[in-house]
């Protein structure tokens, strides 16, 4: 067992060295046919670029990706610098009419983006070429080592049960060298894929034939995240599945986000573009859902005639009535770690890491303000875009819409959620983004606090401290603070995993939905005690 | 102000500081030797087995002492001199009071076996026990075998604990069958069952006879009393029972038995002074208790209770309905109420046990009057509140039966045994008890 296990973790990092070694393979240019097509495609009215770009890339050197996208940055920068001048040049003449005119010829766009449309039809080498065997070598052997190195736990980790021996005596889990590298390859990651997609783009080519059979489309980017993403929580749900199968809870529970984050997040959106319909995640609430009020979805929605329609009166109906009325009767839980796809890492890929988590009071005045500081955010920047949307005004109090958008989209939606709320799971545990960050379950959250019928029960007077529950509460909530007291544990940031409850050796906590009356329970002397006494006490 | 000194920072110390603290502005310092912030002493086995840091273990962050206005004291209590109110550090240093709580806790028990002194014999019960075993049994490399001698609850997980780190265990028993002092047969085979699966090399009925030593007196082996067998092993766990910690009191005029005499109040013979905890001894036990607990719980409830008094609130410690819980390797046990081992005259009994051989439940009840009397759940949550309503109103077993669904404290959607476990009632008893189905109002009603 402990041999296949070893195995495992071999092919794994062979695969894993292998997909990272793709992304200096093969050489990048264009025949002058082809960027001739690409530029009829791209419809620039920039008379320089066409020029710019034939320099850069029609081409017999072979570039790797690296020099391919310097090229193809430095030929649009070159357009745009030409333009510019003439701004300038104009400017000076005050010739309004010239300098007015020139700015349609400038071209709009990130450069690494940019850069990557054109580099996903100029490559050569063996991602586009040898696709299916890179993807065995690659994703292929990461997914058979991952599940070797797993699935011998069903021995090796003993009778089932809780087994979290040895959690801060290794290296991957207790912050030690190997979590920090876990920590670099996922925040590079993140990096990569919002900020620099151009240079991942072997990695797209290995999953446009997947692509292209669900959507009709090569892949971008995004679809190889979402690809990733659906991987990577398959594997450690299998690891779930083992770790806690004795568990009903949490079997069902995993069952539940993967089965959200392939069908609704990754498929149903792909397929609905191959029927020419809005990408669109049903399960993806507003305000997680930011960029739902922006002009260009919306007016995209209209667009869509009546199936559109349905999806904007669905996306409202969804935050203003389903997830609050859901979150009275169950608690957050069933969106936050029963649905939610950021939720589906966490609860997965996440587990391991879930006991790094601080429970320090500070760290939960910290989660307070920074949460809650996202929820006003993100409102005020919807206002601001419903605004715009109305009322046709790009700004709203000298201040453009757009810029909002884009430094929340940049701040928030890219660096907030992704590369910390993912990348910091082996240093800060795996709720980051969800503690720290989501607005939605800040939203949720007041809701389950104030108006809901869920908590997790304290058995009267049989806590002894021990301190498992807070340990690995992934939310950073001080369980045993509640539990010694008696008190049941009603707090806004619970996600309901459960796992509270299942690593309590002295079955001292139970999630349930309840009447609301009694459900918060202040108590100062624990049940078992003189009866005089605890009434004495507690009522005062 | 008032000064009131704590000797211990266990869990009855603790919650004892606590509540005069919430009650009163009076001074409050607490000492010990053994670390300087409360830990939870029941989770020491995690920090060994890394499923805990020991920070993990401290219940209150570090500033909620000073916030508090508790004071505390490392340093070892040599002697008490109650005349002029004043302790006497081993460090020379003294400190004088107004009000003293003893709450020492427990000492492992040692009962005079030749090498019981020897390096790499230990119990596990004081922080200083787990950084030993840190050091004798790090790995199995360094400890080829753990011999751990003494069948109760620290036994068991100081077994568990080794086990975590594939360090071979034996794990030597007095008695015929695990805790059969506590545990009825059912349930005490069903633990042996547990820990022999586990891997670990249970030995029923055998004694240790001596600890052998090898040239530098670490450990070498152990020799069995029955067979005179002869175990290699680098560490010995002494697990056998634990006694009150209260040897810095011989000569201090303070009432001693086996732990600190204390009546009703916890007051003990002198003015003034006070035990909580493990180290107190009632004159008499309460209702059926022993007059020396040495549980979490009641440590807990006595440091509620003096609280009280010590806020001129003279209260007596009257615990109520019994109720307890631990965990055998991987099975969770909880009891309300009294199960004994032996079934007394006027008890009847109803044993269940699910077929997997993991899960069962124990019910006592009165022959005669069919009044519920305990409980023992293995491998089932029970609810607390409902057991204790149950007793306080004096409901029969049939009552707790037809409304067991109320009481089941497992996780949702975990398969629920009541239908199984009632039909076998019926069976037994030629009743016709009918299962009710499980009512929020019931479970929430206070009443």
């Amino acid at each position: 067992m402990k041999a296949i296990k070893q195995t495992g973790l071999v092919l794994f990092l062979l695969g894993l060295a292998i997909f990272i070694g793709t992304i200096f393979t093969g050489s990048f240019s264009l025949k002058q046919a082809e960027l001739d097509t690409f530029l009829k495609e791209q419809n620039y009215k920039s008379e320089v670029i066409g020029e710019a770009l034939q320099k850069a890339v029609v081409t017999t050197n072979d570039l790797n990706i690296f020099q391919f996208s310097n090229a193809v940055r430095n030929a649009y920068a070159a357009s745009n610098n030409h333009y510019d001048n003439l701004i300038k040049k104009y400017d000076a003449e005050k010739n309004w009419d010239e300098k007015g005119k020139q700015f349609q010829y400038k071209i709009s766009g990130k450069p690494h983006s940019l850069s990557f449309s054109l580099a996903k039809s100029a490559g050569k080498g063996p991602a586009p070429d040898s696709t299916g065997l890179m993807w065995f070598l690659t994703f292929g052997l990461a997914i058979i080592g991952a599940l070797m190195y797993i699935v011998p736990d069903v021995i090796l980790l003993g009778k089932p049960g809780i087994k979290n021996n040895g959690v801060f005596l290794n290296a991957a889990t207790n912050r030690g060298w190997i979590g920090w590298f876990a920590f670099i390859f996922l925040v590079t990651f993140y990096i990569l894929l919002y900020f620099f997609p151009d240079y991942i783009v072997n990695w797209v080519y290995l999953v446009d034939p997947i692509s292209k059979s669900i959507s009709g489309n090569p892949a971008s980017q995004w679809f190889l995240y979402g690809f990733l993403y659906c991987t990577v929580m398959s594997v450690m749900a299998v690891r779930m599945y083992i770790k806690y199968r004795h568990n009903k809870y949490q079997i069902l529970r995993t069952t539940s986000v993967l089965f959200f984050q392939i069908v609704f997040a990754f498929l149903i959106p792909e397929i609905l573009v191959r029927f020419e319909k809005p990408w669109y995640d049903f399960k993806n609430a507003f305000p997680l859902d930011y960029d739902f009020f922006f002009k260009w979805n919306l007016e995209e929605l209209l667009a869509s005639g009546a199936f559109g329609l349905f999806i904007l009166v669905w996306g409202v109906v969804l935050t203003i009535i389903v997830v609050p009325v859901m979150v009275y009767f169950f608690g957050k839980r069933w969106y936050c770690s029963w649905v939610c796809g950021c939720g589906g890492l966490a609860e997965t890929l996440g587990d391991p890491y879930r006991q790094l988590s601080s429970k320090t009071l500070l760290s939960w005045r910290v989660e307070r303000i920074i949460i809650h500081s996202v929820l006003i955010f993100v409102l005020v920047m919807t206002g601001f875009a419903l605004y715009t949307f109305f009322s046709g005004e790009g700004q709203v109090l000298g201040i453009k819409t757009q810029t909002i958008q884009d430094i929340y989209g940049f701040l928030i939606g890219s660096i907030f959620a992704g590369v910390i709320g993912t990348g910091f799971y082996p240093i800060f545990g795996n709720r980051v983004w969800c503690r720290f960050g989501c607005p939605l379950a800040a939203y949720l959250g007041f809701v389950q606090r104030f108006k809901s019928r869920f908590r997790i029960t304290t058995n009267g007077g049989q806590c002894i401290s021990c301190g498992n529950c807070s340990t690995y509460c992934e939310q950073g909530i001080d369980v045993r603070a509640y539990a010694q007291k008696g008190e049941n544990i009603v707090r806004s940031s619970c996600v309901g995993c459960g796992v509270c409850s299942a690593v309590c050796p002295r079955g001292v906590l139970k999630l349930e939905n309840g009447p609301e009356e009694g459900r918060i329970n202040p108590t100062d002397v624990l049940l078992g005690n003189d009866v005089d006494l605890m009434d004495l006490v507690n009522k005062k | 102000m008032e000064h009131i000194v704590i000797i211990g920072n266990g869990i009855s110390g603790v919650t004892a500081a606590r509540h005069i603290r919430k009650l009163s502005d009076k001074k409050i310092t607490i000492i010990s030797s053994e670390t300087e912030y409360f830990f939870s002493r029941t989770a020491l086995m995690y920090v060994y087995m890394g499923h805990m840091t020991f920070e993990h273990t401290q219940p209150y962050e570090n500033w909620f002492w000073k916030k508090n206005r508790i004071e505390l004291k490392k340093a070892f209590v040599k002697t008490v001199e109650t005349e002029n109110k004043t302790l006497h550090f081993a460090d020379g240093d003294s400190l004088t009071y107004d009000k003293l709580i003893i709450a020492t806790g427990s000492k492992p028990n040692k009962f005079g076996w030749p090498g019981q002194d020897l390096d790499g014999v230990m119990g596990m019960y004081h922080k200083q026990d787990l950084e030993n075993l840190e050091k004798y049994a790090p790995n199995n490399k360094v400890c080829k075998r753990a011999v751990i001698v003494g069948g109760g609850l620290i036994g068991i997980e100081m077994a568990e604990m080794l086990h975590s780190r594939h360090i071979p265990v034996t794990f030597l028993v007095r008695e015929n069958s695990f805790w059969n002092g506590v545990l009825p047969e059912g349930e005490s085979n069903m633990i042996n069952r547990e820990i022999l699966s586990s891997g670990i090399d249970l030995r029923l009925s055998t004694n240790l006879k001596e600890i052998v030593a090898d040239e530098n007196g670490n450990v070498k082996s152990v020799i069995i009393d029955e067979t005179g067998e002869e175990l290699p092993c680098n560490v010995v766990g002494l697990t056998a029972g634990v006694a009150p910690n209260i040897d810095f009191l011989r000569d201090s005029g303070i009432e001693i038995g086996r732990g600190v005499k204390v009546n009703r109040y916890l007051e003990t013979n002198v003015e003034d002074v006070y035990a909580i905890g493990d180290c107190a001894e009632q004159h008499e036990g309460i209702d059926q208790r022993r007059p020396i607990e040495a549980v979490w719980y009641t440590g807990r409830m006595m440091g509620e209770t003096l609280a009280q008094t010590i806020c001129d609130n003279k209260t007596q410690y009257k615990p109520g309905h019994w109720f307890n819980s631990a965990k055998f390797i991987d099975i969770e046990y909880q009891t309300y109420g009294w199960v004994w081992a032996q079934a007394k005259d006027h008890e009847s009994r109803f044993y269940w046990e699910h077929e997997d051989g993991k899960k069962c439940i124990h019910i006592n009840y009165d022959k005669t009057t069919r009044e519920f009397i305990g409980i023992n759940n293995f491998g089932i949550r029970m609810r607390h509140e409902f057991f204790d309503k149950v007793l306080n109103e004096k409901r029969t077993v049939d009552y707790v039966l037809e409304h067991l669904a109320d009481a089941n404290f497992d996780p949702e959607f975990y398969k629920l045994h009541e239908k199984e476990i009632v039909a076998k009632f019926n069976q037994e008893n030629n009743t016709n008890i009918q299962l009710k189905k499980k009512s929020w109002k019931r479970i929430f009603s206070k009443a």
